[in-house]
């Protein structure tokens, strides 16, 4: 099944997506968040505000993978979240977390970047990784807001990041509830 | 306890630190990424930053600045890597440089054209007919005349300032026959370059 998302992944990385220079990419990222730093000044607040901009890319986001693959309705959580670091993960930023730490109960799994890009070119002050900054908590938003759009209401948080000196990075995934009604609108 | 947990938070960013100055800069450690994911990015940009500014031109100053600290680093990446370039302390050599190299490296492509505006002797224009980061951001009608481009306007604009030639740099979108994002970026160079 993993095999299967990973051709799906590559085959839509190799010929159904436009790529943009890489460095214009992470330096854009690093730039927004100097400017969140500055506007608010606190890091919970800039973590917050990433992960709601993460949520509202991420439920436009869902629709782009579902149209450029053809990707059919993932039976459990174990194949959402392959196809996640397999097909989303790579499609967008061309690489491919691995998926691990699945709780017993199959609710939970994290989602292990050794590789992220946002990470090139940037090093945290001693004051940001005190306050509790999670550099690249937009990608936490994103996983959420896609997760939602698949009908899945999920908490998504970092739980290690190479850039607080942690070994690796890693996103913890939770399944809350499966969604049936209307999904509510995006977050302003 | 407070200080041995600083020290301990210390040693682990340094731990980053070193990782960081050690990784070579010499090639680009990954190629491209989705034009999906930059263009996702910078419309939640926009969107962001249009809830806290009043007016267009304040957006489009919001996006200059944003666009600067890119061109900042854009511009010390190139003048490492690039083997035939020195650094241009001129205004036409270093519009050249823009049009040429640094298109080259964002944009696999060269600008359009590369003009001098006839009424203005202190002014130039670099045309690019589709910029591609623009390709997916669609504005409203209501602001028609908000230009997405002050980004990239932005990022000239730290790099005319990285040649000595200070400009200030806007983004005015021309569209034409089968070119509806045709772009330009006009420079408006100080007086003291001028000279």
């Amino acid at each position: 099944m993993a095999k299967q998302y990973k051709a799906a992944g590559e085959e839509a990385w190799k010929n159904n997506v436009e790529k943009v220079n890489a460095e214009l990419f992470i330096f854009t990222y690093g730039s927004l968040v100097v400017q969140l730093m500055r506007d608010y000044e606190d890091c919970a607040a800039v973590n917050a505000q990433l992960d709601k901009m993460g949520y509202n890319i991420g439920v436009r986001l869902a629709d782009d993978i579902l149209a450029r693959t053809s990707l059919e309705r993932c039976a459990d959580l174990h194949a959402t979240a392959e196809a996640v670091a397999k097909v989303g993960f790579k499609m967008f930023l061309n690489v491919v977390p691995a998926v691990v730490g699945w709780s017993a109960d199959s609710r939970e799994f994290s989602l292990q970047l050794d590789d992220n890009p946002l990470n090139d070119f940037c090093e945290l002050p001693p004051r940001a990784v005190q306050d509790g900054l999670w550099y690249s908590n937009v990608l936490c938003g994103v996983v959420r807001g896609a997760l939602e759009m698949l009908h899945m209401q999920t908490e998504v948080w970092f739980v290690r990041d190479v850039l607080r000196g942690d070994d690796a990075s890693e996103i913890r995934v939770r399944l809350v509830r499966m969604l049936d009604e209307e999904v509510p609108a995006g977050d302003d | 306890m407070q200080a041995s947990n600083l020290l301990k938070l210390d040693t682990r960013a340094s731990k980053r630190s070193n990782m960081l100055l050690e990784q070579s800069l010499a090639k680009p450690r990954r190629d491209k990424v989705s034009l999906g994911a930059f263009a996702f990015l910078f419309a939640e940009i926009i969107r962001y930053s249009q809830n806290r500014v009043l007016g267009i031109q304040d957006l489009e100053a919001k996006l200059n600045e944003l666009g600067k600290r890119v061109g900042v680093r854009v511009f010390e990446l190139l003048m490492w890597r690039e083997k035939n370039v020195h650094r241009e302390t001129r205004v036409l050599p270093t519009l050249m440089f823009i049009n040429t190299v640094v298109w080259r490296a964002l944009f696999d492509k060269q600008a359009d054209s590369l003009g001098h505006s006839t009424e203005n002797d202190d002014e130039y224009m670099i045309t690019d007919n589709e910029p591609s980061i623009l390709k997916y951001i669609s504005v409203p009608k209501e602001m028609a005349s908000f230009s997405p481009g002050a980004f990239l306007a932005g990022v000239v604009e730290a790099i005319v300032e990285g040649c000595q030639c200070p400009a200030r740099v806007t983004s005015h979108l021309v569209p034409a026959d089968g070119m509806p994002l045709k772009t330009v970026i006009l420079l408006k160079f100080s007086q003291e370059v001028m000279e």
